[in-house]
């Protein structure tokens, strides 16, 4: 059954994010990466992130393409008459050489075993991928960070609103 | 059956390799973006993975760092988009070429 | 296993008849009691003291030519009429509207009267309401009409900013009840306070976060596009806003998200504040439902009362009076609790 609901959603996923970088317009770009974030939200589930996915709908899907779709409007992006940059021969063959390299890397690493194998059903103390484990967890080992992050989102606000500010002259 | 880690990983190599491929290709700065939002989404995806498959919360703490941070650099990131398209009319990132030799 | 798949689709099938046949009806009891605080009759011809009157609008909103100007974006065109009334839907998945009832004795295991329980009830709300917003900034944008596009990007920009005051306000209400998840709020509000030793008072969380009711209300008339915040939509300005190129069907499809929404915000205001379910005597769904319709009743009050607030005026409301008051809401909750 997991593997069923698994499959689905990781076919959606990456039908959408193929369908992200071709279209035209980007309107249609931002609706194909909602889709896709919403797909990955439910793989979450899966994977017992019981909090993370609801702060993925929340945050992601819900603000951030928000904003991306109120600047798409206001900038008044049209559709692209030729979307495509045909790379040169030089870029194509750094390309496939860099293939090359990954695949065989790749290859190395499943040869010797460097995948590790699943374990069984994962525990922790007040259940795993619960809101109160990665809360208590958020404000005894990881408190530090959380504040930092506080700090981030001031700065990140303060500098969005000064560089996008009209220029009242 | 367990969906096995290596299924939960190839499907985020693919996705990020989807988000390269939007990044090298494109030339719509927001497009370009959104492509960026997308790699973000696979190693979120491989964070959440293994800490399920390694029985470890850090993985999922880190992803809620991740997607705070990525927050954030939406609202920057976009900031800059709309004072580029304030002063050269286009989001075309071929066009953005003033310190070109 | 089959058994808890087929009560499931029961609850499901009930819940959506339910709250679609109560968004045809709101349209009925608005109108009426609109006019009766105009003193004036209201629908009286179709059907008796006009009870028919919302099957008859809908009749003639599916009759209507259904007109698609031919130069909008068709794809999105078609899609956001959905987009918005979809999460309105979705977002009755957790709420809970009764007791644990065998139903008079009928069933032999008892049945919990709510579709399912998730432990972040609460937040897949908020979730669910935020996905809404696509569907008014996607009209407006599709419509290929300068005022459409204006008047859904001001809608939208009006949502996201009373959402952050609408999440904080709850704030305090998961530090009483401990938990995110919507069955177990309502437990937390069970039993009795004996004030000065001798009047009984429910538990309910209005009494001890009575600023917290008063901000997630405010929050909620504007979340759901109602007056005193329903510039974006008002007949006067801005042509009709986003729905100006929406005929038909669609547009119905509009309006029922809009009260769908209300009946939303006002389940979610009895869970989370006059205690849902709980009653002293009697059976629980009718306890939630009469919190619910005193809610839409409120809803309708303040329509018929209060004047339109203007856009700037709005905003400046929701950012540098609401979300300061939610903030002191949060750090006085958090203050009374660690007090003992």
């Amino acid at each position: 059954m997991e593997l069923v609901i698994f499959t689905g959603l990781a076919l959606v996923a990456a039908l959408a994010a193929m369908l992200v970088i071709v279209q035209r317009h980007a309107v249609y770009s931002a609706l194909f990466l909602i889709i896709t974030m919403g797909a990955l939200a439910g793989i979450y589930i899966l994977l017992e992130a019981y909090f993370v996915w609801i702060v993925q709908v929340i945050v992601y899907a819900g603000a951030i393409m928000v904003v991306f779709l109120f600047v798409i409007m206001l900038l008044d992006i049209r559709r692209e008459p030729d979307p495509w940059t045909p790379p040169g021969r030089g870029r194509i063959l750094t390309a496939l050489l860099l293939s090359v390299v990954l695949l065989v890397e790749l290859g190395m690493a499943v040869a010797q075993r460097l995948v590790l194998p699943p374990s069984g059903a994962p525990s922790v103390a007040g259940g795993f991928g619960t809101t109160q484990t990665v809360g208590r967890l958020l404000f005894t080992d990881y408190l530090f960070p959380f504040e930092i992050t506080s700090v981030i989102l001031l700065v990140a606000m303060v500098g969005a609103m000064v560089l996008a500010k009209k220029r009242l002259t | 059956m367990q969906v096995p880690l290596s299924a939960y990983l190839i499907l985020s190599a693919f996705l990020f390799i989807v988000g390269v491929v939007g990044v090298a290709t494109r030339r719509n700065a927001l497009i370009i973006f959104m492509c960026i939002e997308l790699m973000l989404n696979a190693v979120n995806l491989t964070f959440l993975a293994f800490a399920r498959f390694l029985n470890s919360m850090d993985g999922q703490i880190f992803v809620f760092f991740v997607m705070v941070v990525a927050a954030a650099e939406v609202a920057v990131g976009l900031a800059i988009i709309i004072a580029i398209y304030r002063n050269r009319e286009t989001v075309d990132v071929a066009e953005l070429n003033l310190l070109k030799w | 296993m089959l058994e808890t798949l087929i009560v499931m689709l029961v609850k499901i099938v009930v819940v959506f008849g339910a709250l679609l046949l109560a968004v045809a009806y709101m349209t009925w009891i608005e109108r009426k009691v609109i006019a009766d605080i105009q003193v004036r009759l209201g629908p009286m011809r179709v059907g008796p003291h006009g009870l028919l009157q919302p099957i008859a609008d809908g009749l003639k909103l599916m009759f209507k030519e259904d007109l698609i100007p031919s130069q909008v974006e068709r794809v999105v065109f078609l899609l956001a009429p959905s987009l918005s009334i979809v999460p309105a839907f979705i977002a009755f998945a957790v709420i809970p509207f009764g007791d644990t009832t065998t139903l008079f004795g009928l069933l032999a295991k008892p049945v919990a009267l709510h579709i399912t329980d998730i432990d972040v009830g609460v937040l897949f709300v908020f979730g669910v309401a935020s996905l809404g917003v696509y569907g008014i900034v996607l009209a407006g944008w599709s419509s290929n009409n300068k005022y459409s596009l204006l008047g859904g990007l001001r809608s939208s920009a009006q949502l996201i900013s009373y959402e952050v005051s609408m999440g904080l306000s709850v704030v305090g209400v998961l530090i009483l009840a401990g938990s995110l998840s919507l069955v177990e709020i309502v437990k937390a509000q069970a039993g009795l306070y004996w004030w000065l030793g001798m009047l009984p008072i429910p538990r309910w969380f209005i009494f001890s976060q009575p600023l917290g009711f008063l901000i997630y209300f405010t929050c909620a008339l504007a979340e759901t596009n109602r007056a005193p915040f329903d510039l974006p939509e008002a007949e006067t300005e801005l042509v009709a806003g986003f729905h100006t190129e929406y005929s038909s069907m669609k547009f119905a499809m509009f309006f029922m998200a809009e009260y769908a929404n209300m009946i939303t915000v006002s389940a979610l205001a009895t869970t989370m504040f006059l205690g849902g379910w709980l009653g002293p005597i009697g059976p629980s769904p009718v306890w939630f439902l009469g919190k619910v319709f005193l809610l839409l009743f409120l809803f309708i009050w303040f329509r018929a009362t209060l004047p339109r607030f203007r856009y700037d005026q709005l905003m400046s409301f929701g950012w540098k009076r609401l979300l300061p008051l939610a903030l002191l809401n949060v750090v006085w909750s958090a203050l009374w609790a660690l007090r003992g």
